[in-house]
């Protein structure tokens, strides 16, 4: 018999419902993938009942003749920034250890709606501040992949939707949700040599989900190939009200909308994109790809997103700005941690609290965040950015009259090792091409394209115009039928 | 990319009268703004990565944005108003008080307590 853990959502989805297997077959084989998968460090609560609770409702619905969920049957893993309802949640910090919410965030109901169990709550950079997972209260999480040449060193599952990444592309979930805000669906897919899209910012309600930068925070799915991410995404996203920026749309349907022939589809090539002392591995992966979506039917055309390089620096004004307000609430009164030293009054309560309770990062953010929107530098800082951002998305817009969707790597380099980048700007940097389309809150994927030199994955990204996912995926799944990606990590854990 | 030396010399840039060096006292400052208890030592530590990164967000003065406005909204959308209905969305209506109170660090009689504030 196959092994089942080597199944996608869509294989397990059709073969529950044709009586292949049964749910509980499915979530019992995966649940003793993740018990096993400990060294990986990808999972902070494994919930195997959850999962097998919703398996046995497929089967039971199977067994009645009942028309199945678009989801049952599938266990899926679940990051951590969603709150879910009597299962410990922390957003991977200290300052949220213990805390148990009392609701279900609206992108895990709507999951659960559509039929999908947990395996629990994945691992993640604290606050999804971080491109390597390195900053999780709770631990690194360990990439499946190695260096080619008997290298045994750690390698970063990217950041920070690293828990999720590692446990999809180690087959210890067939997907997983993920957040993205300035990259940390894409960036970690690339890594781990998955898919993973953002969708356009308001498709999936940001109710329940723990803020980072509200008006960048998109919640989005990361599997194992692109048909998946488009039956995930569905299910995640639709109107809430419960958001206020919330888009009130029908949700499409992408997954049947679905088609690799992008005959008349126009690529846009971003010069600015072309960075210097880029890697030639990252240049001929792009290369690959641009002569993979002509080889679809599509027309290469050249654009140009001229404040490109400003975007990065935008970005670290306004994602700290509105973490800094964000993380205020953290405050040792109505959840979390408190530290209350010895006579302490209430400000040096918030003090000690938040002192003890955030990680570094977290704290280098809320500083630099503080920072800029003190008196006297909010202008000069986060009015700056903000003109500037509105300058990024007309780049896009008048990049857009001319191509239908841009092509572009997702990361400037393959994997780096657990340690290696310990300047915090240096970790920035990361975020280079996947910051821009974030910032003019664009849907955009990122898919595998092949390995570089020491067998590692390389991720090409494909941003689309606003609401246009379905262009996204078409051109991802062009690409993915194209590069013929087979490579997975051997299971050392 | 990033070059240290790159960014030291934009010092003189246009955000330059905005951004003086950030030093311990500036660390120490916004801490205190953040309720963050910072040492001596802490500070003496971020000092130096703080000014690091703030110098390197100067390339922004670079960009001449007159008339342009700063971005509200990043995806056009409407502001919605709710019905002015009590309780219209069970989920975030009123009533929670035990739900709310269970995770709080310390309580009593239903409230949240907090060392004392007023001798």
């Amino acid at each position: 018999m196959t092994d089942l853990t080597d199944l996608g959502v869509a294989a397990i989805r059709d073969g529950v419902r044709m009586g292949e297997f049964s749910a509980v077959e499915v979530a019992d084989a995966f649940v003793v993938k993740v018990a096993r998968a400990k060294p990986l460090n990808a999972f902070l609560v494994e919930t195997p009942d959850h999962a097998l609770s919703a398996a046995r409702d497929a089967d039971a619905a199977r067994a009645a003749g009942e028309v199945l969920k678009p989801l049952a049957g599938v266990p899926i893993g679940m990051k951590d920034l969603f709150c879910t309802k009597g299962v410990a949640t922390t957003a991977a910090s200290h300052i949220l250890e213990g805390f148990v919410p009392t609701y279900e965030s609206t992108v895990s109901q709507n999951l659960w709606d559509a039929g999908a169990g947990m395996l629990g709550k994945l691992n993640m950079d604290q606050f999804a501040m971080g491109s390597s997972n390195e900053t999780s209260a709770f631990g690194n999480v360990v990439s499946p992949w190695r260096r080619g040449g008997g290298s045994n060193a750690d390698l970063a599952p990217g950041g920070s939707s690293g828990g999720s990444s590692t446990a999809v592309s180690a087959r210890l979930c067939p997907g997983a949700t993920g957040t993205d805000t300035g990259g940390s669906i894409r960036q970690p897919a690339a890594f781990t040599g998955i898919s993973g899209i953002k969708p356009t910012y308001g498709r999936c309600s940001r109710w329940g989900t723990i803020a980072f930068a509200s008006s960048l925070d998109q919640a989005g799915p990361m599997a194992r190939d692109v048909r998946d991410c488009a039956i995930l995404l569905e299910a995640m996203s639709g109107f809430d009200a419960k958001d206020g920026t919330s888009l009130k749309l029908d949700v499409p349907k992408w997954e049947h909308g679905l088609s690799s022939d992008l005959s008349g589809l126009r690529v846009g090539i971003p010069r600015e994109y072309r960075i210097d002392g880029s890697l030639e591995e990252i240049e001929e992966l792009w290369q690959r790809g641009i002569d993979w979506l002509k080889d679809a039917g599509a027309e290469i055309v050249d654009v140009s997103l001229p404040h490109t390089k400003y975007a990065l620096p935008a970005y670290y004004i306004i994602a700290p700005a509105e973490a800094s307000s964000n993380l205020a609430r953290y405050d040792g009164v109505r959840y979390g941690l408190r530290d209350l030293p010895e006579g302490a009054g209430l400000q040096d309560m918030y003090a000690a609290t938040r002192a003890d309770g955030f990680g570094e990062e977290v704290k280098r953010r809320i500083l630099i965040g503080t920072y800029v929107l003190s008196a006297g530098f909010y202008d000069a800082y986060f009015t700056q950015a903000s003109k500037i951002r509105t300058l990024i998305a007309r780049d896009f817009e008048q990049a857009f009259a001319k191509c239908d969707v841009i092509l572009t790597p997702t990361a400037p380099s393959a994997a780096f090792a657990l340690g290696e980048k310990s300047d915090p700007l240096a970790m920035y940097m990361n975020d280079v091409f996947t910051v821009p389309s974030s910032l003019a809150g664009l849907p955009a994927m990122s898919v595998p394209g092949g390995v570089d030199k020491q067998g590692l994955p390389l991720g090409l990204q494909i941003i689309g115009k606003p609401l246009d996912e379905q262009g996204v995926l078409n051109a991802g799944l062009a690409i993915e039928e194209r590069a013929g990606f087979t490579a997975r990590p051997e299971a050392w854990w | 990319m990033y070059d240290s030396k790159a960014v030291a010399s934009r010092r003189s840039g246009v955000l330059a009268a905005a951004a003086m060096s950030v030093d311990i006292n500036t660390v120490k400052k916004i801490a205190s703004l953040a309720r963050i208890a910072t040492s001596d030592e802490e500070a003496a530590r971020l000092a130096p990565e703080l000014d690091n990164i703030l110098g390197w967000i100067e390339q922004l003065g670079e960009v001449d944005t007159s008339g342009v406005e700063p971005m509200t909204a990043v995806i056009p959308n409407v502001l919605r108003l709710r019905d002015d209905v009590i309780d219209a969305d069970p989920l975030t209506g009123g009533g929670k008080r035990d739900a709310l109170m269970t995770n709080a660090p310390q309580g009593e009689h239903g409230f949240f307590t907090v060392p004392k504030v007023i001798e």
